[in-house]
């Protein structure tokens, strides 16, 4: 458990790290809270060349207000992302999900950002973080840029970040008001989902005026179950209605599906229910 | 105010070693820092069996801080074999076990060479610059196509049968022939159940530094077996006996999968031989997954005969046991532990055990926690659940009317053996009242009725095991190659400080509370005052070492006899100093007083007076001390019922426990807290075996499982409050009166808990389901679909890797 030998830089600004990013080359990386990184160099899945410590760039992390969405820094821990107001206000689904990310030790030290960098499509992140329409604000060499989360995501372990970019901000819509759940299926407390659904659901009068679904460790990333939103969009919040949509959210009939379809009536019933 | 202290015996003490164990306090081999040190990494194959063709270390050898690069031709003269303790059988068939492959290797993770180096980073760096031409031989992975002997694990055995083990109660004189029981039964039940392969998984990974000095070698390894070790290493090496010093510093957690003589033991020895210098060996986790040895791995086919009232009559079992590539210390014996067991604590009239060990491309199996005995219970526990639901009878009903009553102990066995004492009378009565049995036994029918998502399941397990390894003529006659007595030394200080010292090798239980606990009870001392020694061939000279819930039972009562003639020598002392007749003496609270007088020495007095020797009885020795080595008569047998609910989502397969209750019969308790602990970390490995926990190999033989991502290792966050609870007929074979308790978990909870899973969705048409019980195996039986293998494991994080080299 000993990685392959490698160069430690500590920039203390953004554009210090994409610097040393660009000057490193293709084999440098960036270690946020190391939780997912350090595993894979300790057994030498990856052997980077240098590692661009980002966890000295204070601006990265915490959640800020602005205006019509969250602007949560890609540095804020785990732990921070489940005790922040603006989060449990206005993303209420963010916090649920993470109380259910690893254990209180990995959660002090792992990152929202490093989460969906990673792209582990068994990472709980993922998911919400389409389902909300996240917004991805990268740095590069070339400046900044955004990226929505329905493109950020490519592959297993596979984003639209380039080698020589970070990501800084994570914009994510305001939810205020809207019920949420995200049900995992796992088999011991620090085994990644099998299954999981993240839903959000927006019920007024009896009724669902908006819902958000998004299907965790399904494919080799995370998929929005937009036939199960639709189906659910102007129909009265009953078990009948939740039932019947859960059904669209797969089609095959293997377990995975099956868990698809379970698991989404789960997460719709208790996100209805608050 | 002694007179009315707390009795030693059964309080519940706080254990004295976990200050130092969980603050940092001690040093554990991996610490160990010598001067001089080289650091040894391990190359591994990542085939499974395939000739080696050519090995280059020419770039390894001049990377930095490389001091050698040695391969099994460097060794192939002075490495010998490593030791099988254990040839059950004349003709078992035994391969060379060598430490560093030569020429060819047998599994995945087989050590292929070594880099020593002057740091544990640069040993890791030039293992990936260490070429290695494998030309691949065919894959031997299961055990019935192994028998057909098309491919070969070991050509020059000619077969992949290692042996045949018969125990037959006919034969033995102990029972009826079990195929005229099954011929003349009103009811046959035919099963075959699958033990997967586990891997003991200890906290400590294993390490070992070696130190040489001027001829002499001293040892230190995460080891359970210290004494073996020595011994063995000896045999192996060539290395005189006297002249090797082993040393288990604090041991971080064995399972059994401590008990071994490991290759690279011997590989650290040879090396600090030929280099002159100390050398250290630690292994990663995945090292430990793809090199230490496995457990279980097995097999079973079951025929039980009955008459239709509910009497078991005769038992057949047939067993396929995985040796793995080679035979590791006792790895041929583990199954037969079991043999003893099947027929658990009902009275059959016949028996009849029949064990075939088989060799494959994989780790090696040996001894796991329970070794062979929750093997033989899983499958007794299974047999009898099945017999109930084939018969319509409630499944504790016809455990009752089969098993041993209370009254009929000592009881002879169809298996051979004397089960001294017990009463599953009154264990099963306090654990149905704790469970709530029959309230729950309704609220199952409810559930039922109405077709609930989440079904509930009632699993049963009424047990017994043998413990206190071993009465060293039935180790003979076994043909194992060792005693099973136990010593303990006290050491009596002139101060009135007591040192004690055991030949066991406490890894985590707790000895050397509980063996001070004996001692003050003994001695009249304060707890505090007593010291125990252990795990240091130099301090602690003999020893059978700690594995088979023996420690206390043997090794305890060796102290307790070590005490009496403490206590004896004291006693005529006191005499001669209080001018008394020695019959006149009489001795409490750690005082000899003159009956009917006011005259009273300490014990403290009475020692310092012998340590001083100014006026001794004639011919007595000066000193207190006493040595006292006990080989029991009889194993120990401790029993319990447990019983275990579990909520099955009938949607998603997912099993939870909702209510577990242990009422175990470990004997008389020394100290009930560590009684607790040791059930209820029992119970977590049975549970894991039963629903999480499971080595798998792909078609070529690489490990799946070789990380904790991958191989489940359940939490307390997993797992249910236990209801414990004990019942105590003290045992007869040990002045204690103790059972033995370190494994009684692990194999009383297996079956209940697959009993129960089974019990909730048999009424929906599933008949069987193979452990784990992983939530997708639980949902594929519901469909009614056939099992495809392995669970679903989320492959979250790191995914399976690879069986890689040693270091990465
Ligand atoms: C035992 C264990 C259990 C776990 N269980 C779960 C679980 O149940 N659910 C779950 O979702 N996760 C789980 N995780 C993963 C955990 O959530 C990690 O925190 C997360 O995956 C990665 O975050 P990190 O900050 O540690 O990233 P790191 O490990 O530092 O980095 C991960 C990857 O992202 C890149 N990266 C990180 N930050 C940036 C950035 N700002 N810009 C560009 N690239 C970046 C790195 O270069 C690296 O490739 C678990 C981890 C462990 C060790």
């Amino acid at each position: 458990m000993i990685p392959a030998e490698f160069k430690y830089l500590f920039p203390s600004t953004v554009d210090e790290a994409v610097r040393m990013l660009a000057e490193e080359g293709e084999d440098a990386k960036v270690i946020a809270g190391g939780q997912s990184l350090v595993p894979v160099l300790r057994m030498r899945l990856a052997a980077p060349t240098a590692l661009i410590d980002i966890g000295g760039l204070t601006e990265l992390t915490g959640v800020r207000d602005d205006g019509d969405s969250l602007l949560i820094g890609a540095m804020t821990t785990h732990y921070e992302v489940q005790r922040d107001h603006l989060i449990h206000d206005h993303a209420l689904l963010l916090k649920l999900v993470t109380d259910t990310v690893a254990d209180p030790q990995i959660r002090h030290r792992g990152t929202f950002g490093g989460s969906l960098c990673h792209a582990d499509p068994a990472g709980d992140l993922l998911a919400p973080a389409l389902a909300l329409d996240a917004v991805m604000i990268i740095a590069g060499p070339g400046g900044r840029r955004e990226v929505p989360a329905s493109e950020f995501f490519v592959d297993y372990f596979t984003t639209a970040l380039a080698p020589d970019e970070i990501l800084i901000d994570v914009r994510v819509p305001k939810f205020t008001g809207w019920g949420a759940h995200y049900e995992k299926l796992n088999r011991v407390a620090q085994a990644w989902s099998i299954v999981a659904v993240a839903a959000a659901v927006q019920v007024s009068g009896g009724a669902i005026s908006a819902a958000r679904v998004g299907l965790t460790n399904v494919g080799s990333g995370p998929l929005r179950a937009f036939e199960v939103e639709a189906a659910l969009v102007g129909q009265p919040a009953s078990a009948e209605v939740i039932s019947e949509a859960a059904l669209r959210a797969s089609a095959g009939d293997g377990y995975k599906d099956n868990l698809a379809r379970v698991l989404t009536g789960r997460a719709l019933t208790a996100a209805v229910a608050g | 105010m002694t007179a009315t202290a707390e009795p030693e015996i059964g309080r519940a003490r706080l254990r004295k070693e976990d200050a130092r164990l969980i603050t940092g306090q001690t040093t554990w081999t991996d610490n160990l820092q010598l001067t001089g040190m080289l650091h040894m990494a391990v190359l591994r194959s990542p085939i499974a069996h395939a000739r080696i063709t050519n090995i280059d270390v020419s770039r390894a050898t001049s990377m930095p801080g490389v001091a050698v690069v040695l391969t099994g031709e460097d060794f192939a003269a002075e490495q010998g074999s490593l030791p099988c303790a254990w040839p059950i059988t004349e003709d078992m068939k035994a391969p060379p076990a060598p430490a560093l492959a030569v020429g060819q290797v047998n599994f995945a993770g087989e050590a292929v060479a070594l880099v020593i180096a002057d740091s544990a980073y640069r040993a890791a760096d030039a293992l990936e610059a260490i070429d290695i031409d494998y030309d691949e031989l065919p894959v031997v992975l299961d055990m019935e196509e192994a028998l057909q002997d098309n491919d070969l694990v070991h050509a020059d055995l000619g077969t992949n049968k290692c042996a045949t083990w018969i125990f037959d109660s006919a034969e033995a004189g102990a029972g009826t022939n079990v195929e005229d029981e099954i011929a003349s039964a009103e009811v046959v039940i035919e099963r075959t159940f699958k033990q997967q392969r586990l891997i003991p998984a200890f906290m400590e990974p294993r390490s070992v530094v070696v130190a040489p000095a001027a001829g002499m070698y001293t040892v230190w390894s995460a080891t359970q077996i210290p004494h073996i070790l020595r011994w063995m290493l000896s045999a192996v090496t060539g290395i005189a006996e006297h002249k090797l010093r082993v040393i288990a510093p604090d041991v971080g957690g064995g399972f059994g999968g401590k008990l071994q003589v490991t290759p690279e033991e011997v590989l650290c020895l040879l090396v600090a031989r030929r280099m002159g210098r100390p050398v250290k060996w630690t292994e990663s986790r995945t090292e430990s997954m793809l090199s230490a040895h496995h457990g279980r791995d097995q097999i079973q086919k079951l025929t039980l005969a009955a008459r239709r009232d509910g009497t078991v009559t005769g038992l057949k079992v047939e067993l396929l046991a995985d040796m793995g590539a080679y035979l590791r210390l006792v790895t041929p014996g583990v199954p037969i532990l079991g043999a003893f067991m099947f027929n658990s604590i009902y009275k059959f009239a016949a028996y009849r055990f029949v064990c075939t060990n088989v060799f494959t491309n994989k780790v090696p199996t040996d001894a796991y926690r329970g070794a062979g005995r929750p093997e033989a219970t899983f499958a007794i526990e299974r047999m009898m659940d099945e017999l109930a639901v084939e018969l319509g009878m409630e499944p504790m009903k016809i455990r009752e009317l089969n098993w041993i009553k209370h009254e009929e102990f000592p009881f002879n066995t169809v298996a051979g053996l004397t089960y001294d004492s017990g009463n599953y009378e009154a264990a099963t009565a306090r654990a149905m009242e704790l469970f709530g049995y029959e309230e729950l036994r309704e609220e199952q029918a409810r559930r039922r009725a109405a077709g609930s998502v989440v079904q509930l399941g009632i699993g049963i397990s009424t047990y017994t095991e043998m413990c206190g390894l071993a009465p060293s003529r039935v180790l003979g006659a076994l043909r194992y190659a060792a005693g099973g007595w136990e010593t303990a030394s006290i050491r009596m200080l002139p101060t009135g400080k007591v040192e004690v010292i055991t030949g066991t090798s406490p890894h985590g239980q707790g000895h050397e509370t509980v063996w001070s606990q004996i001692v003050a009870d003994r001695l009249g001392v304060p707890f505090e005052d007593v010291e125990v020694l252990h795990g240091d061939t130099a301090t602690s000279h003999k020893g059978m070492d700690s594995y088979g819930s023996r420690s206390l039972a043997v090794g305890g009562t060796a102290l307790v006899h070590a005490a009496e003639k403490v206590l004896a020598k004291a006693r005529t002392l006191a005499a001669h100093m209080m001018e008394c007749d020695e019959s006149d003496v009489e001795f409490a609270a750690g005082s000899f007083s003159v009956r009917g007088t006011s005259t009273v020495r300490t014990l403290g007095d009475v020692v310092l007076a012998a340590h001083v020797a100014h006026d001794l009885p004639e011919g007595m020795e000066p000193g207190m001390d006493a040595d006292a080595t006990f080989d029991p008569d009889n194993f120990s047998f401790p029993h319990g019922t447990h019983l275990c609910a579990t909520e099955v989502d009938t949607e998603t397969g997912m099993v939870r426990i909702s209510r577990y209750v242990a009422v175990d019969d470990v004997g008389t308790v020394m100290n009930p807290l560590i009684v607790d602990g040791q059930v209820h970390g029992g119970l977590a490995q049975g549970i894991a075996q039963a629903l999480y926990e499971e080595a798998t190999h792909d078609e070529m033989g690489t490990l799946t499982t070789a990380t904790f991502a991958d191989y489940l290792v359940p939490s307390a966050a997993d797992l249910p409050a236990f209801l414990t609870d004990r019942t105590t007929t003290p045992a007869t074979s040990n002045p204690l009166g103790a059972k033995g308790v370190g494994e009684a978990g692990t194999i009383a909870s297996t079956p209940a808990v697959v009993n129960s899973v089974l019990d909730a969705v048999r009424h929906l048409g599933v008949r069987d389901i193979e452990m784990p019980m992983s939530p997708e195996r639980v949902w594929t039986a519901l469909q009614g679909r056939p099992d495809e293998g392995a669970g679903e494991v989320a492959a979250g994080g790191l995914g399976s890797i690879d069986a890689q080299g040693g270091q990465s």
